[in-house]
């Protein structure tokens, strides 16, 4: 095998930090690369610059023996470098086909199209209707439109970014599958991602980054998880404990919840039933797109169902709007942070009298108590190590993983008596998604029932004491989380909800 | 009553008459829309076109050198929408807005000198034989070049937006900016040449009310025809070929209207005039009923500013 692409001290500096410090490595060949690297490592600003879309400050790159230093991701494509993003740039009013002639520097016609798309897509294990929208396809069938993207234009190295995290059990191994095959063939994979069982199980090669430098190299299969996760943190890595089960009564009990979505692409839900205990964490997983945001919506009081769907403490609350709800003590936290969770260009004290008005009484006949107000946001802030300078810094200023801490703590430190969140930890650094399933975790333990909906598997499997899965608008049966296997998760993240059998919660 | 005075061939030919300026002006902001830009201003837009093509048309004496007048006057107004939006991302809403109040304002200036002026007559198609024939000659061949030029744009336009290149990019930095950016698309220029077509269909629509349907120039004479080009494009759902539809339809309601008011019918002629403005009323609240189907046709990132970052 030989070099394909030698990195030679990379260095790339944004205003207050050093993004890339000096980095050097080299892939080979056909051969899968992992980058590893908590949140901030620097990983994607490594991977920006061989794409073309931001430029280095220092250092060179040898691609096949060239000098390599595209000013545009067309050069970069030119040369054989394709990637994948974490969030796909497709549009989903157009079809498979379309967007994929868009993505292209030179389009074929229509029908040539359409044939090579079939062509390549079978011969990886892929297949796509060219013909179909995207709106109607899943996240997986989405990600596939991506890949065939660039393997129609020959690529010598495919960049993928985080490419599971969206993905089933089942369509992971299909995509390791095809990464496998591509490597065979020659083409090398620079493989970004955190889930390091995966890494584990794919990746010939791995660099580590933190802090933006090189901290180390490994053989993955050499490794075990844990042992990679110190090489990313630099230390030691925290287990969590587990807790104990000991549910209480039903507070919350969802009954044929069934509710049409807005979105011309969403789900509607489909007779969702469940209940919710005291002290019972339940995670809900299921890959984006399949009704969660319309359960949360129909949870918040954003959008009112029939009366009886929604029963708190034995009140129906289903015709009942956001704030009566948090009156009756059912608390939400929905998972776009900046602009529906928190309002960008507002202070983190607004934000905080926003949805803590009612339970925190911060006014009174209509005028705000603002001492009230600074107070419990200073409370907030204090208690969930928000790092900011102040509270009267707008939203917006906040970094993700702090914005993040804020508007889950604004609802945790309301003591709730059920409290719903959504993607609790989507897009925070390790450390901090520590402190929010702690926190989550411990407002359990004082009584009040949690529903997490994530995406995350190993966050759910990690917090929850029951687990269900929301596929197509249905919700599989909850079963106790401790001992489910992720083939069998797998299975009902499907569709096949009552596939797996196992001890019903 | 007297119904005899209901020429139903006569109606046709007046019908197609009414619709064709908003149909041109509709045409434009579709596609102006279909790029992901909302411009409120196709009634300013008109207005100018109106009296520039009028102007051109009388100092030239040539009506077709007025309608290429008019499109030159409706695209340079909307540069200056284009320019504000695009390059410094104001309010498309007011700024679309604040386009009509000026281009109204500045046709009364540019037009004092033509009140009462006849512009030079457009001739309309004659063919031998073809539109001499009864009925059918009059139906079909006896039209204005402007009409068979609006129905042929609706074809161009159509056959732009869903079987070239070009106008699958234009589609696609309406649906998702950020995505055809990331692809490498100038959507900003993309958006700016959409906009510019958007203004010339508009001033083009504008001068077939001063030159030909009136024929004559005053003051705010496109009397609210911009506001119903841009219900027509919802209406239409961003399909050119609905577009016709709309359009027709509405000059149809407009000529009826009128008819019944030359009938003497005992409803009080305000209420007459309202009607095709309650009736395109009606239809969009219908067609909004459905909040799903509204917003599967509709260009996902219209009206929204476009900001390049990486």
């Amino acid at each position: 095998m030989s070099v394909l692409l030698d990195i030679q001290g990379l260095s790339k500096s944004y205003p207050g930090v050093k993004a890339n410090d000096d980095i050097s490595f080299q892939i080979q060949e056909g051969e899968i690369h992992a980058l590893l690297g908590e949140n901030g490592a620097g990983k994607s600003t490594l991977v920006k610059m061989i794409y073309g879309l931001v430029r280095p400050d220092s250092g060179a790159m040898i691609l096949n023996g060239e000098k390599f230093a595209p000013p545009k991701p067309f050069f970069a494509r030119q040369k054989g470098v394709s990637m994948v993003f974490q969030h796909f740039s497709l549009f989903e009013a157009l079809t498979v086909a379309e967007n994929i002639t868009l993505g292209m520097d030179v389009a074929p016609s229509r029908k040539e199209l359409s044939a090579q798309i079939r062509k390549v897509s079978n011969e990886y294990g892929l297949p796509l209707d060219p013909d179909r929208l995207i709106g109607d396809l899943s996240v997986g069938e989405r990600q596939r439109v991506e890949i065939i993207r660039c393997l129609l234009q020959n690529p010598r190295l495919l960049i993928m970014d985080e490419p599971t995290s969206v993905l089933t059990p089942q369509e992971v191994e299909t995509l390791f599958g095809t990464l496998r095959k591509l490597s065979a063939n020659g083409v090398a994979i620079l493989y970004i991602s955190h889930k390091l069982d995966e890494i584990k199980a794919l990746c010939d090669h791995a660099t580590v980054l933190r802090m933006g430098k090189v901290v180390d190299t490994c053989i993955p299969a050499n490794e075990t998880a844990r042992s990679m996760a110190e090489m990313m943190i630099g230390g030691e890595l925290e287990m969590p404990k587990p807790r104990e089960f000991n549910p209480g009564e039903a507070v919350l009990e969802i009954k044929n919840l069934s509710l049409d979505s807005t979105d011309p692409f969403g789900t509607n839900l489909k007779n969702v039933s469940l209940s919710l205990r005291k002290g019972e964490i339940m995670g809900i997983g299921g890959v984006a797109g399949n009704g969660q945001d319309e359960l949360l919506a129909s949870l918040s009081g954003e959008r009112l169902v029939d009366k009886e769907m929604i029963v708190l403490k034995g009140a129906a609350i289903g015709r009942l709007g956001p704030n009566e709800r948090r009156k009756l003590g059912l608390l939400t936290g929905p998972e776009e942070r900046l602009g529906h969770a928190a309002a960008p260009a507002m202070s983190l004290a607004d934000n905080a009298l926003l949805t803590g008005s009612i339970r925190m009484g911060l006014a009174n006949k209509g005028f705000l108590k603002h001492r009230k107000i600074d107070e419990f946001a200073k409370h907030i802030v204090k208690e969930f190590d928000v790092r900011t300078p102040s509270i009267k810094v707008m939203a917006k200023a906040l970094s993700g993983g702090n914005l993040q801490k804020f508007v889950i703590g604004r609802e945790v430190l309301q003591s709730p008596e059920v409290l719903v969140v959504n993607q609790p930890t989507w897009g925070v650094d390790a450390a901090a998604a520590a402190a929010i399933r702690r926190a989550i975790q411990e407002l359990a333990e004082s009584g009040a029932a949690v529903l997490v909906v994530s995406q995350d598997l190993d966050e759910l499997m990690e917090m929850s004491d029951t687990f269900a899965v929301l596929a197509e608008g249905a919700m599989s049966k909850p079963q106790i989380a401790e001992g489910l296997t992720i083939d069998e998760i797998g299975l009902m993240m499907g569709g096949q909800l009552e596939g797996a059998q196992h001890a019903e919660a | 009553m007297d119904f005899s005075s209901l020429n139903p061939v006569a109606m046709i030919v007046l019908l197609v008459g009414a619709a064709t300026p908003i149909l041109l002006a509709a045409l434009g902001e579709l596609v102006v829309e279909k790029s992901g830009v909302l411009n409120l201003g196709v009634e300013g837009m008109m207005i100018i076109g109106a009296v520039t093509g009028f102007i051109v048309a009388t100092e030239t004496a040539s009506p077709y050198a007025g309608m290429l007048g008019s499109m030159v006057g409706g695209a340079l107004v909307a540069m200056i929408f284009g320019f504000l939006t695009q390059f410094l991302r104001s309010n498309q809403v007011a700024t679309g807005l604040a386009l009509t109040l000026f281009g109204l304002g500045l046709a009364a200036l540019l037009g004092g000198d033509y009140n009462g002026i006849k512009p030079p007559p457009t001739p309309r198609l004659n063919i031998e034989g073809l539109s001499d024939l009864p009925i059918v000659g009059e139906l079909l061949f006896s039209y204005d070049p402007v009409i068979y030029f609006s129905i042929f744009l609706v074809a161009a336009v159509w056959y732009f937006l869903n079987r070239t290149r070009g106008g699958l990019i234009l589609r696609a930095c309406g649906e998702n900016h950020d995505a055809a950016h990331s692809l490498g698309y100038n959507v900003v220029m993309i958006r700016f040449g959409a906009i510019m077509f958007g203004g010339a269909c508009a001033g083009l629509g504008g001068a077939y009310v001063s030159l030909i349907r009136v024929p004559q120039w005053t003051e705010g004479m496109t009397a609210g025809i911009g506001w119903i080009a841009l219900a027509i494009v919802v209406f239409a759902s961003w399909k050119p070929w609905r577009a016709i539809l709309g359009a027709y339809l509405f000059g149809g309601i407009t000529i009826l209207q009128l008819s019944l008011q030359a009938l003497g019918i005992s409803i009080s002629a305000a209420y007459l005039s309202m009607t095709p403005y309650i009736v395109t009323i009606v239809v969009l609240v219908i067609m909004s009923a459905d909040r799903k189907r509204a917003s599967l046709n509709a260009p996902a990132c219209l009206g929204r500013s476009f900001h390049a970052s990486n």
